[in-house]
């Protein structure tokens, strides 16, 4: 078992810690993990990327091979592009809908969807919405790790402990928030893919999401093992 | 995974580290008695991480030093040494040309008390001026070192170094670069520290005194080490050599993990793996005499590579590396660009999405340093002969629009020292831009000359009260002990002007700054607000 993840975002977005919860559920299970990531100058407001491969043998380069990446996932729609070449042929993207514009030339949303809906295969997640009905427009981060979860041998509830690290220190909501917030990341990227596959196409696929209402997105999170009690 | 050559762990736990942590938890570990540094991307880690562990692992005296620059840190971990004491000392590559005085120096005094000297280099220059390889110094030094191949050996070698160092009377270099400090993965780590022995302070003071009766004596001790030193680097368990096929690969350090990503468990390449110096000759003749081919693959300068060829070339050897292409000549290596010089077929990938909207770094929002470049150009656009030296921080941003304010980045304190070059070529306004921490860093000396010739320029320091570019580390000196050093060294306090760069003061500004830059002689212009990250 090998499982690559290249993570990518804008400096500020949580990125770190996607990457943690995914490291330390690895470890926990007793994998190997190596976790990349850059600092300094490219921080403030730039591209950041941070590349993890976990795996139950032992790991080599800390950087994830072109073409041997099972998920690309971001927190951006814009960002995914510049790392999409990365995705293995049995890989996929996992995206954001919600773009993250601090640059003037931002190009459309739609051209950006239109490129990742290119590629053989990908889920767009209106992580946006998803964090709000969860309880806090900054978990978009917790969204887009449950999404990831679907495709990295992670069941969902394995990230809770490490949530729980992260957010405790603020309060015992926020943490509850997170907890939602992968959890509906990971059913919205499951019935994104479901009405995909049934050829609904990347649009039709969104929408479908997208009409299905906060009682039922939550019902289904709610089905996604108990939270409080794995912790 | 490698284990300790010196000392079987008998009690081990796992911890998630950096390269950086992990060599810091290895001088917590080693029972250093000090740790000090200049900020500085990608080495900054291993100094933040002794200050917040050396608590944590019950260390508490461990003294963890912020300096004023890499220079004065060697000095003081140096000092240490000599009383006997276990130090260590880091900082960024370039940082080291700032130590490289004490660095050439100390190999001759020797070390007493271990010291380990942690060089982080920055292939590739994510955050740095250019990618000089540490490994030159080692050899320029003529001292042992290390390039630890993964965060696992960054920690086992650590220990080792400490060990080393006493063994040897000699500092111990560990040279990292960018994607081990800088990637976390599980160490096994020692549950509990070593207690070092008690050495008490060196007692033979002429072999630290350098005069040259003296320093003659050291410098046949330090050459009379170097065969010595190789033979050492042949038997180190961190260089592995496996004799297989006609063709051969040498690896040092992290490239070495690249390889082994791209060959995978059943291959028919013979193997050098380096990870200690000076470059094991009997381990390279070995592999090289066994093979047809070889292929150096080394992040850094072709340094391995450049000693194999030589200047006349090995007769009916072929060497591939960086100097034939084979490998870039430049940047970090990858798995991906490794797989191309081993000859193996690329694998499957989509084509790259061309011509992406960039996403560079910038100044944040609200920043004090915007709000000062925006005053500063402004009030120098009806100038045509202007220049606008700067220097290395969150303000080298300037140089991108919207500001496109400055000229220069070239090193620590550079900026001082160019403006009143280009002052006496005739430039009007000769101006330069330097932060609180640089200033304190390198800042100081260029000024003492400035001042003392009143030289025909504007000196900006940009106290935003912090190191902010590397997270936030404590500054030398802000806010009025700005003001005392600059007036300390010679400024006329009438010619010492603060500002506020806010939005609100802009017109104000303007104007300050022209008249400064109008009065002949010397003037300092302190922009003061407190970054906003603090």
């Amino acid at each position: 078992m090998e499982k690559n993840i290249i993570l990518a975002g804008v400096g500020g977005q949580g990125i770190l810690s996607i990457a943690f919860c995914i490291c330390n559920a690895a470890l926990r299970k007793g994998w190997n993990f190596k976790q990349s990531e850059v600092h300094g100058m490219s921080q403030r407001g730039g591209a950041v990327e941070s590349h993890v491969r976990v795996a139950d043998k032992a790991i080599h380069s800390d950087m994830v091979p072109m073409g041997r990446a099972d998920v690309v996932l971001s927190v951006e729609p814009l960002e995914v592009l510049r790392y999409a070449h990365f995705v293995a042929p049995n890989g996929v993207l996992c995206v954001s809908t919600s773009p993250f514009i601090n640059i003037p030339e931002y190009p459309s949303l739609d051209s950006l969807l239109d490129k990742v809906a290119s590629f053989p295969s990908y889920v767009l997640v209106d992580s946006k919405r998803l964090a709000k009905l969860a309880g806090s427009g900054y978990a978009e981060n917790m969204v887009m790790l449950g999404s990831a979860a679907t495709y990295m041998n992670i069941e969902v509830p394995d990230f809770d402990p490490f949530i729980k690290m992260l957010f405790s220190k603020k309060s015992e909501r926020i943490v509850e928030v997170n907890w939602r917030a992968v959890r509906l990341g990971a059913v919205a990227t499951q019935m994104f893919a479901k009405h995909l596959d049934e050829g609904a196409g990347a649009m039709g696929a969104l929408k479908a999401v997208e009409n299905l209402s906060d009682d039922i997105l939550m019902e289904q999170a709610e089905t996604l093992n108990p939270m409080a009690s794995t912790v | 995974m490698t284990t300790l050559a010196t000392e079987p762990k008998t009690e081990s736990k796992t911890d998630v580290l950096l390269g950086d942590e992990a060599i810091a938890l290895a001088a917590i570990h080693a029972g250093i008695s000090g740790a000090f540094s200049y900020p500085g991307t990608p080495a900054t880690e291993i100094l933040e991480t002794i200050e917040k562990r050396a608590k944590r692992d019950s260390a508490g005296d461990v003294h963890a030093c912020w300096a004023a620059n890499e220079k004065v840190a060697y000095e003081e971990a140096l000092g240490m040494s000599y009383a006997g004491k276990r130090s260590i000392v880091s900082m960024k590559h370039v940082g080291l040309n700032v130590a490289a005085d004490p660095f050439m120096n100390s190999a001759l005094t020797g070390a007493h008390g271990g010291l380990v000297v942690v060089v982080a280099d920055d292939p590739s220059m994510h955050s740095s001026q250019n990618e000089q390889d540490t490994r030159y110094y080692g050899e320029f030094a003529q001292l042992p070192f290390y390039e630890p191949a993964n965060q696992q050996e960054a920690y086992d070698i650590t220990l080792e170094a400490f060990e080393e160092s006493e063994r040897l009377g000699l500092p111990v270099l560990i040279r990292v670069v960018t994607r081990l400090a800088h990637s976390r993965a599980n160490v096994q780590v020692r549950s509990e520290g070593i207690k070092p022995p008690a050495l008490g302070r060196y007692k033979n003071a002429i072999d630290w005194t350098l005069i040259p009766s003296n320093a003659r004596r050291r410098n046949v001790r330090l050459t009379g080490m170097n065969a010595q030193l190789v033979e050492e680097a042949e038997a180190s368990p961190y260089n592995m050599l496996a004799l297989k096929g006609k063709t051969g690969v040498i690896a040092s350090g992290i490239a070495t993990n690249y390889v082994y990503e791209n060959l995978g468990e059943d291959h028919d390449v013979s193997m050098l793996k380096i990870a200690r110096y000076p470059i094991p000759t009997k381990l390279v003749k070995q592999l090289v005499g066994h093979c047809d081919e070889v292929l150096v693959v080394e992040d850094g300068y072709p340094f391995i590579e450049s000693r194999l060829n030589g200047v006349l070339g090995l007769e009916g050897k072929k060497i591939k590396g960086r100097l034939t292409g084979d490998l870039p000549r430049t940047g970090e290596l990858n798995p991906d660009n490794v797989r191309v010089g081993l000859g193996l077929a690329a694998l499957p990938t989509p084509e790259p999405v061309d011509e992406l909207a960039g996403r560079p770094p910038q100044l944040c929002k609200g920043c004090p340093h915007a709000d000062f470049y925006n005053a500063l150009t402004e009030a120098l656009k009806e100038y045509d002969n202007s220049i606008v030296f700067s220097d290395i921080g969150c303000y080298t941003l300037g140089v991108l629009p919207p500001y496109s304010a400055i000229e220069s980045c070239v090193d620590m304190g550079a900026s001082i020292g160019m403006a009143r070059g280009a002052s006496l070529a005739g430039v009007h306004p000769s101006c330069c831009v330097i932060g609180d921490s640089t200033f304190a860093h390198s800042g100081l000396t260029p000024l003492v000359g400035a001042a003392r010739s009143n030289s025909n320029m504007t000196v900006f320091i940009l106290d935003n009260s912090t190191v902010a570019m590397t997270g936030a580390q404590q500054t030398m000196a802000s806010g009025d002990e700005v003001v005392d050093l600059v007036k300390g060294v010679g400024v006329d306090a009438e010619r010492i002007r603060i500002m506020n760069p806010l939005p609100r003061y802009h017109e104000e500004n303007i104007k300050l700054i022209q008249e400064e830059v109008e009065r002949e002689g010397l003037s300092v212009v302190i922009a003061r607000r407190p970054c906003i990250q603090i």
